[in-house]
């Protein structure tokens, strides 16, 4: 059986989201926090579990918080289990993990992305600690993290050259990753794991989660958000993708690691309309959850890469 | 070219001698990237460098230093800075990029109440500081290679601070500094470590890991004039070039840990130094370099900040600017002038550094006045001098009272100005004069000469005069003289400063 992309989602992955939720693995206690963020999870998590035939085999995710140097990394062993501390916010993620890894998806990205002319690497050290924005991304989808992942790294060297370059990078990864998943046989979800305006207030109140300190850094880049999100509800993703090196810039975004680009290439550039789950500030950075029901949406397609 | 910078055989220990008095005994830059501990054996470079690094290692153990202090460029915050403070640190690093080399095992011995001492006087600065103690930490690559390569048997304890990926030159200098303040106040010896890369241009296509070389040829000579530079002991030439070797060569992390090091000894030129080595790690550039402080290094008595530095990064920032909004046919028609009016602070602005007022001068006929509704002054001067019968303002800009905020200016993430709002400036610069008049018991209506400089006069005075009208000029209302020019910066980014003569007689 031919394997599918059921959905793509803008999946943040702000650690305070996962405080908020105090899950077991996690360390620090909070007293909540963050809710408009948190209960769009909820609503993204209805919306890819209910329908028996929709609820997904494999979750990848892209995530900026794994830096790579030399080309594409995926995790190539099928079981990773440790603590993740976030290096910015340890007082706020320390999380224990337990996650199991769909090796063979993720081999067969790799070798797609090779025959894309990208590098692509298979990460098989033990050792290895998973990122707190996988992690995050993850969590906040499948809570039990009963469904295998794929985590794929940013490759940070394209932009030595150009914002654009980097994109061109990604639509071939994201080509790649859809080929990949259609000769897997599985159904699956991309989380692309980035926020959207990405300038942050320099310090934090008391209490994190004092939601009286939170809201938006500046008017402009709430616009900005406002301006790309329109976009993705309109259905409008090539529009999407060429404004993103002048957003990348402006609003300081962090799509620049080019999650959303690579998921937007693996969905072929979907012009039905995606659908916010919600929108909300983390210490002044903007974030939203958008998902492109793909199962809905474009039935029998297996996304782009044809 | 200089052929020392080009490591050969791996110089003599040198037995250091600390100038009476110091701290500091010695300082080293040293790269961070795993090869030279992980992987020597894979190219002939990557094992001179781990030479050159032992090298240091027994230069630090045979120098009278009591810690290794160490700034990585690779432990990035974006929110303040932190400070390990667990005493014992363990874990297994797995670098995110070369986890094909292995894991190494970490146990370190960490002075927390360096760490805890350095914070405090960070903190006073007014940044967001933490003191790291959390089982699991991650500890960066670059901080684990040096440790475990400098400092193998937790010889001496180490101390550990991070480097704010948006903090510019002026906070780096005196992040630096404050180390400096620190390390006095806790009294040992010091051998201070910046863990920075030269060049950071990694290869993007796969090479045999033997036939290594730096990416660019023009980023290797970039390096080699800055190791040549430092190897004369040149630290503060290095820091001042350092934005331009950045432009140009693409220097690891803006080569901020160069500022750090700078900052700390104090921006001074008076080292010898010595080059240990020079090589290529996938594309990147890599110096293992010594400073030897040729006197006594002491923290600087009330360190200000250069405001030179703001002069130099803000003067460059584009004249006719753009508008910061989106700009698809679609966007909010309005956004652009509507956003720019309401710009509020960016963490650019936090680097503003500002001044006490000084106290009046010893001369009875001369008065100082300053006032706390009016912003305190970026340099060693007083907001207004009352001399005879005459009181003359220093130059009065847009910033708001009590803060570094400058209403009326959008700045993009590198501080550069995106848009300013004449007006809104305008009327802030005369709010903040009202307040300082009233401090010395005075108004407008008082003022008898106003000179005025714009950064933008085309794009400005129309809108400028106008408000100005608002003052001044209106019938019954004060009319001073006037004189207006376009000058090419101011020293914060502002587009419009006033300078106000008063007089007072007998008042
Ligand atoms: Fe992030």
């Amino acid at each position: 059986m031919t394997g599918k992309i059921i959905a793509g989602v803008l999946a943040p992955h702000p650690p305070h989201l996962v405080y908020a939720s105090n899950p077991e693995q996690n360390e620090p206690r909070s007293e909540g926090g963050w809710e408009t963020l948190r209960w769009g999870y909820e609503r993204l998590r209805k919306s890819l579990f209910e329908h028996p035939d929709k609820k997904p085999d494999v979750i990848l995710v892209h995530s900026p918080h794994w830096m790579t140097v030399l080309g594409h990394h995926v995790l190539g062993l099928p079981h990773f289990k440790g603590l993740s501390v976030d290096p910015i916010f340890p007082h706020l993620f320390r999380f224990n993990y337990d996650i199991k890894v769909d090796v063979d998806l993720s081999l067969l990205i790799a070798e797609e992305g090779k025959n894309e002319g990208l590098i692509t690497k298979v990460m098989t050290n033990p050792d290895f600690r998973i990122d707190y924005g996988a992690i995050t991304s993850c969590y906040l989808t499948n809570p039990d993290f009963d469904i295998p992942i794929v985590a794929i790294s940013s490759n940070n060297s394209p932009y030595y050259f150009s914002n654009e370059v980097g994109q061109q990078q990604m639509e071939k990864l994201g080509r790649a990753t859809a080929r990949a998943i259609a000769r897997s046989g599985k159904r699956a979800v991309l989380l692309a794991s980035n926020s959207m305006s990405h300038r942050h207030f320099t310090t934090e109140p008391e209490i994190p989660e004092d939601m009286s300190a939170e809201h938006i850094y500046h008017h402009g880049q709430y616009l900005w958000d406002m301006e790309m999100l329109k976009m993705m509800r309109e259905g409008k993703s090539r529009q999407l993708i060429d404004c993103l090196p002048e957003f990348m810039d402006m609003a300081l975004a962090e799509v620049k690691a080019g999650a959303l680009t690579w998921m937007l290439s693996a969905l072929d550039f979907p012009s039905y309309k995606a659908e916010v789950h919600a929108y909300g500030s983390v210490i002044g950075t903007g974030n939203a959850i958008v998902e492109w029901d793909h199962f809905t949406n474009a039935k029998g397609l297996a996304g782009g890469g044809k | 070219m200089k052929s020392e910078v080009t490591s050969k055989s791996p110089s003599p220990v040198k037995t250091l001698k600390t100038p009476a008095g110091s701290l500091i005994t010695a300082c080293y830059i040293v790269p961070g990237l795993p090869q030279p501990l992980m992987a020597s054996e894979k190219n002939p470079g990557w094992k001179r460098l781990r030479e050159a690094m032992e090298n240091v290692r027994d230069e630090i153990a045979a120098s009278d230093a009591e810690m290794i202090l160490y700034f990585s460029t690779q432990w990035l915050t974006v929110l303040g800075y932190l400070f390990q403070a667990d005493k014992n640190p363990k874990w297994t690093l797995v670098d995110h990029n070369w986890h094909e080399f292995g894991s190494v095992q970490y146990d370190f011995k960490v002075d927390a109440e360096f760490a805890s001492v350095y914070a405090r006087e960070v903190k006073a600065m007014g940044h967001y500081v933490r003191e790291v103690n959390y089982r699991g930490f991650p500890i960066d690559t670059g901080t684990v290679v040096a440790q475990k390569l400098l400092n193998p048997t937790n010889r001496l304890p180490a101390a550990m601070a991070s480097c704010n990926m948006y903090a510019e030159k002026q906070e780096t200098l005196s992040i630096g500094q404050a180390a400096m303040r620190a390390i006095e106040k806790h009294g040992k010896r010091v051998a201070v470590v910046c863990v920075s890369g030269l060049s950071s241009r990694y290869h993007t296509e796969e090479i045999p890991f033997e036939k290594d070389f730096i990416s660019s040829a023009k980023d290797d000579e970039w390096n080699r004039k800055i190791l040549e530079i430092l190897g004369e002991g040149n630290l503060e030439d290095v820091s001042e070039v350092a934005r331009e070797y950045s432009k140009q060569a693409n220097a690891d992390m803006g080569f901020r840990g160069i500022w750090w090091l700078n900052g700390l000894v104090g921006k001074t030129n008076d080292f010898t130094g010595h080059v240990f080595g020079y090589e290529p790690i996938y594309g990147t550039g890599n110096g293992v370099v010594g400073l030897y402080p040729k006197r006594a290094i002491k923290s600087v008595p009330g360190w200000v900040n250069d405001e030179a530095d703001l002069v130099e990064r803000f003067a460059k920032a584009p004249p006719r600017a753009t508008a910061p909004m989106p700009s698809s046919a679609n966007a909010h028609a309005s956004a652009p002038s509507k956003s720019a009016a309401s710009a509020t602070s960016s963490s650019a602005l936090d680097k503003i550094v500002t001044f006490e007022a000084p106290k009046s001068s010893a001369k009875a006929s001369e008065k100082n006045v300053s006032s706390k509704k009016a912003p305190p002054p970026v340099g060693p001067y007083p907001h207004a001098k009352r001399v005879g019968d005459f009181l003359f303002l220093s130059g009065v800009g847009p910033r708001k009272p009590g803060t570094k905020e400058i209403p009326g200016v959008q700045l993009d993430a590198e501080g550069n100005v995106v848009s300013h709002d004449v007006e809104i400036q305008t009327r802030a610069v005369l709010e903040n004069i009202e307040a300082i008049l009233e401090e010395a018991k005075s108004s407008l209506k008082d003022v008898v000469d106003v000179q005025v400089f714009l950064t933008d006069m085309d794009r400005d005075f129309k809108t400028f005069n106008r408000v100005y009208g608002d003052y001044f000029g209106y019938v019954g209302g004060p009319s001073p003289t006037r004189t207006t020019v376009e000058v090419t910066a101011l020293p914060t980014p502002i587009c419009v400063e006033l300078k106000v003569t008063a007089f007072l007689g007998s008042k």
